[in-house]
């Protein structure tokens, strides 16, 4: 909201400076956004006299001026038609910023003839659109004098900030009463004196509302003024609302937002001529229509407020008045209104109509209501000194509220709860300044709460105020008892494993990117998505309605658009949340990563040492391991298993798998369709893992690592090759030698893979190293040859391989 | 063959010690060698002699061809490991390698972890050590968790005014949202945990805006503690002590304005106090004021919602961006840039994976 500083004079005796004064309001809530004052952006404008106004040489329509200024005499080129010989007029010196033009002068010459300086216009000054002539001054006005101080701008406006629970800080009276309470001088607390009506009001009020919307208006006051004469509002008053950034309009209606800002107070006035028979203050019915102030036509439907005359709605009520009854120039007769509306309802119709008006903003964040009465007489006082005419009484339909909330306080809550021991007199001065009344004995308050803080209900209310205008800088920094010994582990199991998963990709040269959590509908549902329950209903936009199924899309979009930058070998990973319904436990920790082109973990791009090779599964596989490793799975008990989901390359893709149900991780190259469709010219490969399907731990008493053998003999190495059809899993060969001789047998390795002519289209060579680890004595030659036999069984067995000759 | 053509001990020591000198390779020096010492070879020659010499001659001629034999085999011994040594010189002067050629970045060098989840190890090690666990609540909630309950009534300003996303409204009504702040977890965590409570709770959250300085998603962190004594000066103390522990920094100054939030009373917003110099942000240095974080005390009404007497529990709560500490901290300009992947963005902020804050090892390098 904003204000003058002469306008808060009105209401605040004070000698501090503005500066102490805002510093002041921001640590009592009222935070200061913004402080202007005009003064200082037309500090360079000043009165001056044109001595000489003489016809340009060469210009019929120009004049060259000899101008008188603080600062010597000038030569000035001027094309004001009212540019004359002995006017006072305003002048800029060159270098100076025009507001109304945004140019900065300069010295130039102007159809041969130099002019340095300029005499400005209205318009120029971005102070009116008057352009018709150089602002002419009352020639007694002294040379040199600031423009600002000539117009009375010299006022500077500041801007606060108002959180929802401060209406009563609406109205620059009651930013006063803060501040006066605060210490910043004394509150000028006027209350209008009533007027008397001379007949009473001749336009009757009804509130017509049935049991359910009895809160809706709970009073609605009227008066008529009678032979008024509208017009242009005076000066002054026109110069405040100009400040604040309002537009004068005509004195009528300038007089109702005045008071609005004055005091928090929204009025509207009706044209008493236009306005037919009584009026109704009802529910709308479904489809009304009301052309508004804004000249905007509004449909009304029946959860909204009308005020309504024989011709139908003439306004919204608490939000915006009609223009059909608005007063203009030619009322003679006005209506003045102040109402209270419910600040609810007020609310959801500003919001359903999308109207912003002032009173709206108000009227949601409660009025004072003991104020409505109030504000007609300070608005009637407004209309008879401005407008003339002749005053009706007052008539009010409802009742205003008058309901007494009275809180139990002990003042020792202030200590409670901010550890600040304050004196019992202070904090009863600050709640009195406030508006407070206070009885009873010191340690068992009764605190009667002011009409215009609705926001104010217990205790812990009441120990924000005195705290919030006493200064939180008095409250002292007290240490928080340690806990004893040395913490526990904070992490959940979740938690430390996501940090794990991070740690570990990104130690395999994986880069974390955190991607939207809503992806395109198109996407969610090509990675398994899309369920209704998780589609928004107001997306920021198409391509952000769904929660995402998996990080994969948004993973994918990040190398494209790497791709974009010239990064085309990129390895990004995400440790993040994916949705498949709207229950919490449907929410799950997923790790996922993608690798494009070249970006293997070993090091991506051309490089003289390797060849730059390009990603393929494996390369997801390892990534997938590493991580189930890192955070705890099993890995030599994995089995890997070909039903990757259908995004998956379908046979370069495979899942990771404890048993035959339980999936912990997904990999494979990234199907080339997905990639087609991105123009990803791959290979692309990705994998997944849900963080929440690994098994927790199982609980140990202790940390002890199992025991160690490590046998004093040397291992034996024995390679065999053997050929197997195309379609046997490298893996039942490995397992098929594993179990050949167990005892023995410490480990089996694939080392080379050969396919050729040599051995059938159909068919592949796989060449294993199988390590004999002796336990108590050195193996024989005869020892070793059988344990190749049996493992040459084994697998011939197992797979149909054939030893290869 | 070298031709050894000395017959007496003397010269022929004299002429071998120098054929063995000048011998200029290994074949050479075996050639002497066998031409020395050989089954023929003039020492071997010269010991046969021996057999025939007398007693009186032998004991004097003896000594000197043994001795003869003795110096000979040594001074092979010695040529031999000269001529290896400078063999082998001479193969590795071939050996060369450019050692200029560059060496391409490792794993460990090229990744990166996001600031956002660096600054959230960073809140971790900072508030495990003052006792706090941490806390994590569903990113899509309910109304009534994410307002109702944190006195955030229906209809009230405060509530429009936090552009919440919603998903459709399902048959009972009931529309669930994607949480606009971390204060929900504040409401699961009183209603799951009796009182003494200490918890922070990082995370995403959700406002419909994008702007310059607004993303649709963020994080934020938030704190809470509840018990029966923890008060507005131990809500000062804590978060002066985290201050200065995040920006690693000697001291902060802080300035608490009065504010409002629904869910806490009294309300505060914080500012820090700080100099720039150039781009460069430097917290506890200044003397002007950065807003960062909003707290205070739990509101009554919220206690009271999730079954705590608020004349027996009392505490307070805060919260602030992640993204934003991270930018004062590191130095960020921009905010989007922290969800738009991009490499160069993420490779220059990002983080060192085995760079793992610590309060022992510093949080930062």
């Amino acid at each position: 909201m904003k204000f003058t500083f002469s306008w808060l004079r009105d209401y605040l005796d004070t000698d501090e400076p503005l500066d102490k004064i805002a510093d002041r309001l921001s640590l009592i809530g009222l935070e200061v956004e913004d402080i202007e004052n005009p003064a200082e952006r037309l500090a360079a404008f000043t009165s001056a006299r044109v001595i000489e106004a003489m016809k340009h040489p060469n210009a019929d329509r120009l004049r060259v001026c000899r101008v008188q200024t603080k600062d010597g005499e000038f030569q000035v080129v001027c094309g004001a038609p009212n540019a004359r010989t002995g006017m006072v007029g305003v002048f800029a010196p060159p270098g100076t910023h025009i507001p109304g033009t945004g140019l900065d002068l300069k010295p130039g010459v102007i159809r041969g003839v130099e002019s340095n300086g300029m005499l400005v216009s209205e318009r120029e000054m971005g102070l009116s659109d008057e352009h018709d002539g150089i602002i002419d001054l009352d020639p007694e006005t002294e040379i040199g004098a600031p423009l600002a101080e000539i117009l009375g701008l010299d006022d500077p406006v500041v801007d606060i900030a108002i959180t929802p629970n401060r209406g009563d800080a609406l109205g620059i009276h009651g930013v006063a009463r803060d501040l006066a309470a605060a210490g910043m001088g004394k509150l000028k607390d006027i209350r209008p004196e009533p007027v008397k009506g001379t007949f009473p009001c001749p336009v009757s009020v009804t509130l017509d509302f049935d049991e359910a919307h009895q809160g809706a208006c709970p009073a609605f006051g009227l008066r008529l003024v009678r032979g008024v004469k509208n017009g242009p509002s005076p000066t002054w008053l026109q110069r405040r609302l100009k400040s604040i950034g309002l537009r004068p309009i005509n004195t009528l209606v300038d007089i109702t937002n005045y008071v609005t800002y004055d005091r928090g107070r929204p009025l509207h006035v009706f044209d008493a001529a236009k306005v037919s028979g009584d009026l109704v203050v009802r529910m709308a019915r479904d489809g009304e229509e009301v052309l508004a102030l804004d000249g905007k036509t509004y449909r009304l439907d029946p959860s909204m407020v009308a005020i309504a005359d024989d011709n139908g709605v003439e306004s919204i009520a608490g939000i915006m008045g009609g223009e059909v009854s608005g007063c203009d120039e030619d009322t003679t007769d006005v209506l003045i209104e102040s109402a209270l509306w419910d600040p609810i309802r007020t609310a959801a119709t500003g919001r359903k109509l999308g109207i912003q008006s002032d009173a709206r903003y108000r009227f949601e964040r409660n009025v004072d209501p003991a104020y409505m009465v109030p504000g007609l007489e300070q608005a009637t006082r407004l209309v008879l000194e401005l407008c003339g005419g002749e005053p009706s009484e007052i008539m009010v339909a409802g009742e205003v509220p008058d309901e007494d909330r009275i809180i139990d306080f002990n003042p020792a809550e202030v200590q409670r709860l901010t550890g600040m021991h304050l004196h019992v007199v202070e904090i009863k001065a600050i709640l009195r300044a406030l508006g407070f009344w206070m009885s009873g004995p010191d340690d068992a308050m009764k605190v009667a709460v002011p009409s215009y803080r609705p926001d104010v209900h217990e205790p812990a209310d009441l120990v924000e105020e005195i705290t919030r205008i006493v200064g939180v800088d008095r409250v002292q920094s007290a240490p928080m008892e340690k806990p004893s010994g040395v913490p526990k582990r904070t992490l959940t199991l979740r938690q430390s494993r996501a940090r794990n998963a991070r740690r570990t990709l990104a130690a395999r040269g994986m880069v974390e990117a955190v991607t939207w959590s809503f992806i395109d509908g198109k996407s969610a549902t090509l990675f398994g998505g899309g369920d209704k329950a998780v589609t928004l209903s107001n997306p920021i936009s198409a391509d952000m309605s769904d929660m995402r199924p998996s990080l994969l899309p948004g993973l994918i979009a990040v190398a494209r658009g790497n791709i974009d930058r010239g990064l085309g070998d990129s390895a990004v990973f995400e440790v993040g949340a994916i949705y498949s319904s709207d229950a919490p436990e449907d929410q799950h920790e997923s790790a996922a990563g993608v690798r494009v082109g070249t970006a293997r973990h070993d090091g991506g791009g051309r490089h003289w040492r390797s060849q730059g090779a390009l990603v393929d599964a494996h390369e997801a596989k390892a990534d997938a391991i590493a991580m189930l490793d890192a955070l705890g799975a099993p890995t030599n008990q994995l089995q890997t298993a070909r039903n990757a989901p259908a995004w998956y390359h379908p046979g370069r893709s495979g899942t990771l798998q404890l048993g035959p149900k339980l999936i912990l991780a997904r990999f494979g190259e990234l199907h080339t369709a997905i990639l087609d469709t991105l123009d990803i010219k791959g290979p692309a490969v990705a994998f997944e893992l849900d963080v929440d399907a690994l098994p927790a731990p199982k609980a140990k008493p202790t940390r002890a690592k199992p025991a160690l053998n490590m046998p004093d003999l040397m291992p034996v190495r024995r390679d065999f090759a053997f050929i197997v059809g195309k379609d046997v899993a490298a893996d039942s060969l490995v397992r098929a030698a594993r179990g050949a001789e167990k005892a023995l047998i410490a480990d089996v390795t694939v080392f080379d893979l050969f396919e050729g002519e040599s051995i059938g289209a159909d068919h592949v060579s796989v060449a294993i190293e199988v390590t004999l680890q002796p336990r108590d004595k050195t193996l024989t030659d005869a020892e070793i040859d059988a344990v190749g036999e049996k493992v040459v069984a084994q697998i011939t067995k197992a797979t149909g391989g054939m030893l290869r000759g | 063959m070298n031709a050894v053509t000395a017959k007496d001990p003397v010269s022929l020591e004299a002429e071998l010690t120098a054929a063995i000198e000048k011998a200029a390779d290994e074949a050479s020096l075996e050639q002497l060698r066998i031409a020395a010492l050989g089954k023929k070879g003039a020492i071997s020659e010269l010991l046969k002699t021996l057999g025939g010499m007398t007693p009186e001659e032998r004991q004097v001629q003896g000594p000197v061809i043994n001795g003869l034999k003795a110096k000979i085999t040594d001074a092979i011994a010695a040529r031999r490991d000269v001529l290896k040594a400078e063999a082998l010189e001479a193969r590795l002067a071939t050996e060369t390698i450019d050692v200029s050629l560059p060496i391409a970045e490792g794993p460990i060098q090229q990744g990166r972890i996001h600031p956002v989840s660096q600054v959230m190890d960073e809140l971790t090690a900072i508030f495990a050590d003052m006792g706090f666990e941490i806390a994590e609540g569903p990113h899509i909630e309910t109304a009534d968790f994410n307002f109702s309950k944190l006195n955030i009534p229906e209809e009230h300003p405060s509530r429009a005014e936090m552009d919440t996303f919603y998903f459709d409204e399902k048959e009972d009504g009931s529309r669930m949202l994607l949480r606009t702040h971390t204060s929900p977890v504040q409401i699961r965590t009183m209603l799951e945990q009796e009182p003494p409570i200490r918890i922070i709770a990082p995370g995403r959250v959700f406002r419909s805006d994008y702007d310059q300085t607004h993303t649709p998603m963020f994080h934020q962190v938030e704190g809470l503690v509840i018990d029966k004594s923890a008060h507005l000066g131990n809500l000062k103390w804590v978060l002066e002590e985290f201050l200065k522990a995040f920006f690693e920094v000697p001291n902060v100054e802080l300035r608490f304005r009065a504010s409002h939030f629904p869910f806490t009373e009294p309300s505060m917003e914080v500012d820090v106090g700080y100099a720039r110099i150039g781009d460069e942000v430097r917290i506890g240095e200044g003397d002007d004021w950065l807003e960062i974080l909003g707290c205070g005390m739990v509101h009554p009404q919220v206690l009271r919602n999730v079954g705590l007497d608020p004349s027996v529990y009392q505490g307070f709560a805060w919260g602030m961006g992640i993204d934003r500490i991270a930018m004062l901290k590191y130095g960020m300009p921009d905010l989007r840039a922290f969800f738009s992947g991009d490499l160069r963005w993420l490779r220059h902020y990002g983080f060192a994976a085995l760079d793992i804050p610590s309060l022992a090892g510093g949080l930062s390098r």
